[in-house]
């Protein structure tokens, strides 16, 4: 039964669009969609490889740049941005890599986070490139109905789920999870660890990047403060992936699926103003103390807690 | 020829010379000792060998060529191996998965290094504990552990770190017989040993290490009667 759960989600997001649901409740699918390959690909290289970014906005908005650029600069459609997106943020997440994969732990995850924010600052002054703080709008966007674009998010989505369930069972999967369980050990066993944790980071850095670029194309306007953002993407991702299960699967899907329902559920009631910010800081300390492993990683300890399922000895 | 040659190699942090002017051979398919007092050097040596420190003098060659100063994993690939005094097991996988991690660095394929972890698994007796977490094996199987994700790179020649601290003497007795079963496979042992009855009945030849100066080289009953070894480490009988 287990085998066909994949295969039975599948179909299920298949056939959700044929179910006549509102647009904004399809905008919701595709955030939650866009957000679960954001998540998957944070995995890879902090869960499973054990380098924790707090930067994943740099790929994310050099992603959407890409687009954006590729759209204002040089007349041509956004979506061009979606392959040159994989190939743009591969060369600056190698480069990024060049200085932050020399540090480790919390050093790497500071690196990572001032990455982040120099490509913001960096976005918001180069004006001849990015139209500064007043970002790239799209003059029209290529469809007005939600479908074209769940499907499209979709295919990225699942196309990112086959890669990663490929690289974890690999040779590279391995590899990776001996340098997140100790670093001098692995190397001691032949593992290459910069260039493995190099390997780590550019995958996991395109994946990132073509969620950003598609951004550019669904939301038709971008800034850097929206798609550089420290809380509402780097931040973000690491919490859907910690709330979900670090270092599963399906984790980023079940944090994504959270995440943006309490996002959009924290959003609608207007009298919390920026106090929703102190509530995702609450659940993360719920989460991290109670369930470390995420939803899907301590699943067995949720059963137990309802008296659902045996007791292990 | 020997396999390793460990030439005039000295090691400084700061001032202080860790291991200064060490020089000595390991002779293919023999087991080499190291034994000398807390704080002689002999783990540093160990780290320089195996490239976590690059030597601050010296040569070291192994089948013919110098390996001073390269990375630990390049060292690896060139064949030689090592395990930690302090255990070092990837805590949250299964002993499998430890061995199968390190097995792929000469598998073709997953299938091949499944062969690899399998084989050595059973060699170490640890093929019946393959599901557990690493992290709740008993202190002697993580020990093993150690020489199994060693053995898994197929190495010329394993660094053994005092694999038998802490063991109790059933668990001694196995780790014995891994280490001369380990030699009669053809690989080179060289080992780090606390424990004089193990060393002097495993060891072919024994090296003495006191505050970072080699003071003796011989077979065990050379080191056994040597007056500076038994002044400066083994005490009068």
């Amino acid at each position: 039964m287990k085998k066909f759960y994949p295969l039975i989600t599948l179909a299920v997001l298949l056939v959700l669009p044929l179910l006549g649901f509102s647009t904004y409740v399809m905008h919701i699918f595709i955030l939650l969609l866009m957000w679960a390959t954001i998540g998957m690909s944070w995995n890879l290289l902090s869960g499973y490889c054990g380098q924790v970014s707090f930067g994943h906005a740099a790929f994310f908005g050099i992603g959407a740049y890409t687009a954006g650029i590729l759209y204002s600069k040089a007349g041509a459609s956004p979506w061009l941005g979606l392959p040159l997106s994989v190939f743009v943020v591969g060369v600056f997440a190698f480069i990024i890599g060049l200085i932050v994969l020399r540090l480790r732990g919390p050093f790497f995850a500071l690196a990572t986070l001032a990455s982040g924010e120099v490509f913001r600052v960096s976005a918001e002054n180069m004006d001849w490139l990015t139209n500064g703080t007043l970002g790239i709008m799209l003059q029209k966007r290529l469809w007005v109905s939600k479908e074209p674009y769940y499907y499209i998010i979709l295919a990225i989505a699942v196309a990112t789920f086959l890669l990663m369930k490929y690289l974890i069972s690999s040779k590279l999967g391995y590899f990776f999870v001996a340098i997140r369980e100790d670093q001098d050990a692995a190397d001691s066993l032949g593992i290459n660890t910069t260039l493995y944790k190099t390997i780590a980071l550019v995958v996991s850095g395109m994946i990132t990047g073509v969620a950003g670029a598609f951004y550019m194309n669904y939301m038709g306007y971008i800034d850097p403060h929206i798609v550089f953002a420290l809380h509402d993407v780097s931040i973000i991702t690491i919490m859907i992936v910690m709330v979900g299960g670090v270092a599963t699967q399906w984790g980023p899907f079940v944090g994504a699926v959270i995440m943006v329902m309490l996002q959009e559920a924290v959003r609608s009631i207007g009298s919390l103003g920026a106090l929703h910010q102190a509530i995702f800081g609450l659940l993360l300390i719920f989460i991290i103390i109670f369930l470390p492993n995420g939803i899907v990683g301590d699943f067995g300890k949720i059963k137990r807690f309802f008296g659902l399922g045996r007791v292990r000895a | 020829m020997s396999l390793l040659q460990v030439k005039d190699v000295s090691k400084f942090f700061g001032g202080l010379a860790a291991v200064s002017g060490v020089s000595f051979e390991v002779q293919e398919n023999e087991i080499l000792g190291i034994i000398g007092p807390n704080g002689a050097g002999k783990t540093t040596l160990f780290n320089v060998i195996n490239g976590f420190y690059k030597p601050s003098k010296g040569d070291i060659i192994l089948n013919g060529k110098s390996i001073a100063g390269r990375k630990p994993h390049e060292i690896c690939k060139a064949g030689m191996a090592r395990t930690f005094q302090i255990v070092r097991p990837l805590r949250r996988l299964s002993v499998f998965d430890n061995v199968l991690a390190s097995a792929f660095l000469r598998a073709k394929n997953k299938a091949d290094a499944e062969n690899i972890a399998v084989e050595v698994l059973k060699f170490t007796d640890l093929y019946e504990d393959r599901e557990t977490l690493s992290k709740g094996l008993p202190l002697g199987k993580r020990k093993r552990l150690e020489i199994a994700r060693a053995l898994a790179t197929r190495p010329k020649l394993l660094l053994l770190d005092e694999s038998f601290a802490g063991l109790n003497p059933a668990e001694l007795d196995k780790s014995i017989e891994i280490i001369r079963n380990i030699k009669k496979s053809g690989i080179t042992v060289m080992i780090i040993e606390h424990h004089m009855k193990v060393i002097m009945s495993i060891s072919d030849r024994i090296v003495v290490l006191t505050y970072g100066q080699k003071i003796a080289e011989g077979t065990p009953d050379e080191i056994r009667h040597n007056q500076q070894v038994i002044e400066a480490y083994l005490g009068e009988a």
